[in-house]
C-alpha cells in the first residue's frame, strides 16, 4: 500500500520521531528465539522479529572435501523467500532478494571465520563434514534479513554432529554431545534510510519505503565482518558513519539475547 | 423426525459441522442441507433468522458486490479508462465517462485526472457473471486520496468498524480528530495532523478487528479510547 | 516374524498423538500446522487471487494449486536439495484432487487459491499430514467447503492391518505397505487414494474402513484448532 505521497507521509511521520507502531526510531520489535524446532536437522532455530519469522536448518553430512581444501570441511548459506511467507513472493526458482539474502548471511558467518573449517575435517582427502544452512522465510513483516542471520547464527550453535560408527561412518539416527567449532558470532543489523531519517528493524511498510539500506554484520562492538549497501538512493559518508554505528550498538543488543 | 436444532446464535462453527437435524429448518448463506440435516460450509458465526440457519464467514477474501464503496489502486490506462486495483481476486475499470463530471475528450491526458498508483475511493456500479467490475467515482465521498496512511484490515471485520450507521467509526474520528475512510474490501484510510493520533486510530481498528465477536464492543472501544486518549494528554 | 507390538507401543487401530493450530502464518489468507507423531506440516493459502497465466483461468468456476515441499533439513540423513521434484509435484496433484470435490469452486470463477505445504520435520505419513493442515488452513482463510478432509496413512506392516504408519513401521524389515488416504468429514468419501506395497482385496477393504474412523479423531482435532481462541467468555 505504498505511492509517492503515501511515502511523503510516512516520511514526514518518521521526522517526527513517530513510526507507525509507536516503536521508538531504533527499536527493534521483540525477539523470540525458539531451537531444536525441527528434530532430523542436526541444528534448528525459528526467531521471531515481532511478527516476521523465519526457520533455519543445519544439516551436517559426511562426505568428501574438495580437491582444493583437502583438509576443509565446507559450509553452504541458502535461503528461501518461501510463498507462504507472503502473497508477493512466487513458488519458482530462487529469486535475487532470497539470493542476496543467502549470500550476505553467508558472507557474514564465513568471513569472520566464526566456523573452523579447518576443524572439520575427519580424515585429511577423505572425509569431512559438509555443513548446510538452509533458511526458509515463514512470514514476512519487514526485515527478513536480520531475522534470517540470527536464525542461522542460533541453528549454527544448536547443532550437534552426527555420532561416528566403529565403521567411520556418520550415524544419522544419532547426534553426538560435540557441537560445531564455532569461533565467533556474527550478527547481521539492517539500518534504512527513509527520507533523511534512519530507522533499524523496518516494519513490511517501511521497508516498501525506504531508499536505502545498509546491512552491517559485526562479530563484537568493534570488528565489522560484512555489509552489504541496498536501494537506489547513495549515501553521504556521514549517513554511512551514522547507520554503521547504530548497526553496531543494535548487534551488542541482540548479542545478549542469544 | 423430530427437528432438532444442534447449535444456537452466534456460535462458532466449522465447514462440515452439523447445525441442525429434521427438514423443518432451511438452509441460506453459509450453510447447504444434505439429507435429512443442515450443515455449514464455512468458518464463521451462526446466524438463527426463525427456522433460517446462516453461517457468516469470520474471515476470508472481498468479493466485490454493486454499490459498495472501495479503496482502490490505479494500475493501469487504457483508453477505455483507469484500471484500478481493488484488492480482490477481480479487478475493477473505472470507465473514461465514470472518471469525472468533466467532458474528458478523446485523446486528453488521463493522468491529469488519476495517475498509475493514485489510491482513489470508488463506488461499484456492477458486477456481471464473470466478476467484471465496472466503478464509479462521481458520488459523495469518492475521490483521489492524498497522504495519509492506508491500512488492511479482514474484509469481513468491515461493518463491525463502520458500527450501526457509521456509530463505531464516528467514535475513532471524534476521539482521534482524524479522518478516517473505511472501504467495504477491508482497505482503510487515516489521515490526522498528530501522528500519534493516527497511531491510534490504527490501533482501535486492529482492536475491533480481533475482538469483533465478542458482545459489548461499542462501548468497550468507547471506553478504551476515553482511556488512550486521556493518557496521552 | 509377527509384528505384535508397534514399535511407540500403541494399538493399531490407533493414530500417533495429534497437535493443530491455525492462524500460525499472520500475512496469509489462512494457515495451520498440524503435527501427528513427529512428523509435521505447515499449510497456508493465499487467495482467492487473480490467475496467470490468463488460459488457465476457468469462467465458471475457480482453480485450487497445490505446491507441496520438504524443508531442506526435514528430514533425517541427507539434506534434501529444494528445487522441482516429481515426488513432490505428484503429491502436489494428488492433494489438490483431494479437495476438488468439497471446495466451493463456482464461488471464485477466473480465480485461484493457492495451497503451500511445507514439511520442517518428516516421520512418514507427510502428505496426507499435509492434507489434514490445508484442510485447517482454507478453512481458516474463509473459504466455503462442504466438508473437512483429513489424511492418515493406512496398511500393513509384517502381517498386522495398522493406522498411521511411522517411519520404523514403513521400513520395517519384514515388508510394509503404504496406504495414503483422505476422507471427508460429512460424507466419509476417499478423496485421496495410494498404494506403495501389496495387499489382499479382504486387507483392503478392512484397512480403509480402520482408516474412515481414524479421520474421524483427525476432524476433532481440526474443529478444536480452529475454534480456538474464538472462545467467549
Amino acid at each position: 500500500m505504498m505511492n509517492q505521497n503515501i511515502k511523503e507521509h510516512l516520511s514526514e511521520t518518521l521526522k517526527k520521531g513517530v513510526r507507525y507502531d509507536g516503536r521508538k526510531l531504533d527499536e527493534f520489535r521483540s525477539i523470540e528465539i525458539e531451537t531444536d524446532v525441527s528434530t532430523p536437522a542436526e541444528g534448528s532455530a525459528t526467531v521471531r522479529i515481532g511478527d516476521t519469522e523465519v526457520m533455519a536448518g543445519v544439516k551436517i553430512e559426511m562426505q568428501k572435501p574438495y580437491d582444493d581444501s583437502a583438509d576443509s570441511g565446507t559450509l553452504m548459506v541458502n535461503a528461501e523467500f518461501s510463498p507462504m511467507a507472503d502473497p508477493k513472493f512466487e513458488s519458482g526458482p530462487p529469486s535475487i532478494d532470497s539470493i542476496e539474502l543467502a549470500r550476505v548471511i553467508d558472507r557474514g558467518i564465513r568471513e569472520s571465520e566464526s566456523i573452523d573449517v579447518k576443524k572439520l575435517c575427519i580424515v585429511e582427502g577423505e572425509k569431512v563434514w559438509s555443513v548446510g544452512i538452509d533458511l526458509i522465510t515463514i512470514n514476512n513483516a519487514g526485515n527478513l534479513l536480520d531475522c534470517a542471520g540470527l536464525a542461522a547464527v542460533a541453528a549454527i550453535k544448536n547443532a550437534k554432529l552426527p555420532e561416528v560408527d566403529k565403521e567411520g561412518n556418520a550415524d544419522y539416527k544419532h547426534k553426538s554431545k560435540n557441537g560445531l567449532p564455532i569461533e565467533k558470532e556474527p550478527i547481521s543489523v539492517t539500518i534504512h534510510v527513509i527520507g533523511d531519517t534512519i530507522i533499524a528493524d523496518p516494519s513490511r511498510e517501511e521497508e516498501e519505503a525506504s531508499d536505502a539500506r545498509l546491512t552491517v554484520a559485526s562479530i563484537s562492538k568493534d570488528v565489522i565482518c560484512a555489509m552489504q549497501k541496498g536501494g537506489s538512493k547513495a549515501l553521504t559518508v556521514e549517513q554511512v558513519d551514522e547507520m554503521v554505528d547504530l548497526a553496531l550498538k543494535k548487534a551488542e543488543e541482540i548479542r545478549k539475547i542469544l | 423426525m423430530e427437528s432438532k436444532l444442534l447449535i444456537k446464535e452466534r456460535d462458532v462453527v466449522i465447514p462440515g459441522e452439523e447445525l441442525a437435524s429434521g427438514m423443518d429448518f432451511l438452509p441460506s448463506e453459509g450453510t447447504y442441507r444434505l439429507e435429512n440435516s443442515i450443515y455449514s460450509k464455512v468458518m464463521g458465526l451462526v446466524k438463527v433468522d426463525g427456522k433460517v440457519l446462516k453461517v457468516r464467514a469470520l474471515r476470508g477474501g472481498y468479493l466485490p458486490k454493486r454499490n459498495d464503496t472501495v479503496i482502490g489502486k490505479v494500475t493501469d490506462i487504457m483508453s477505455a479508462g483507469w484500471f484500478i486495483d481493488i484488492f480482490s481476486p477481480y479487478n475493477s475499470l473505472l470507465p473514461l465517462k465514470e472518471g469525472s463530471s468533466d467532458f474528458i475528450q478523446r485523446g486528453a491526458d488521463l493522468t491529469r485526472y488519476y495517475d498509475i498508483e493514485d489510491f482513489v475511493v470508488v463506488k461499484i456500479l456492477s458486477v456481471n457473471a464473470q466478476k467484471q467490475v465496472d466503478v464509479t467515482i462521481k458520488g459523495p465521498g469518492l475521490r483521489k486520496l492524498k497522504g495519509g496512511r492506508l491500512i488492511k484490515i479482514n474484509s469481513q471485520k468491515v461493518p463491525r468498524v463502520i458500527g450501526k450507521q457509521g456509530s463505531m467509526i464516528n467514535l475513532i474520528k471524534e476521539n482521534t480528530g482524524t479522518q478516517v475512510t473505511v472501504g467495504q474490501n477491508g482497505i482503510v484510510w487515516i489521515k490526522g495532523e498528530d501522528p500519534l493520533m493516527e497511531n491510534l486510530a490504527e490501533k482501535t481498528i486492529r482492536k475491533i478487528e480481533a475482538e469483533a465477536h465478542i458482545p459489548g464492543l461499542t462501548d468497550r472501544i468507547g471506553e478504551w479510547l476515553k482511556d488512550q486518549v486521556g493518557g496521552k494528554k | 516374524m509377527s509384528y505384535d507390538k508397534r514399535n511407540d507401543g500403541r494399538g493399531f487401530d490407533d493414530c500417533r498423538p495429534m497437535e493443530a493450530k491455525a492462524g500460525i502464518v499472520k500475512s496469509a489468507s489462512g494457515s495451520a500446522s498440524f503435527k501427528i507423531g513427529e512428523t509435521v506440516a505447515f499449510a497456508t493459502v493465499q487467495g482467492p487471487r487473480d490467475l496467470y497465466p490468463k488460459f488457465l483461468k476457468n469462467p465458471k468456476k475457480g482453480k485450487i494449486r497445490v505446491f507441496y515441499q520438504m524443508m531442506p533439513f526435514s528430514g533425517v540423513g541427507g539434506r534434501i536439495r529444494p528445487g522441482p521434484n516429481r515426488r513432490a509435484k505428484e503429491i502436489s496433484m494428488v492433494t489438490a484432487k483431494a479437495f476438488e470435490e468439497v471446495l466451493c469452486l463456482e464461488d471464485f470463477p477466473n480465480a485461484v487459491v493457492d495451497i503451500y505445504i511445507d514439511i520442517p520435520q518428516a516421520d512418514a505419513g507427510t502428505r496426507c499430514a499435509g492434507i489434514s493442515a490445508a484442510s485447517i488452513a482454507l478453512a481458516d482463510a474463509g473459504i466455503r467447503m462442504t466438508e473437512m478432509v483429513a489424511g492418515v496413512a493406512v496398511g500393513r506392516t509384517a502381517d498386522k492391518l495398522l493406522v498411521d504408519l511411522d517411519y520404523s513401521e514403513e521400513a520395517h524389515e519384514e515388508g510394509a505397505t503404504d496406504i495414503p488416504i483422505a476422507v471427508t468429514s460429512v460424507t466419509d468419501k476417499i478423496s485421496l487414494l495410494q498404494m506403495d506395497g501389496d495387499m489382499t482385496q479382504k486387507q483392503l477393504s478392512e484397512v480403509l474402513r480402520k482408516g474412515i474412523v481414524a479421520c474421524k479423531a483427525i476432524n476433532e482435532v481440526q474443529k478444536a484448532a480452529l475454534k480456538k481462541g474464538y472462545e467467549v467468555a
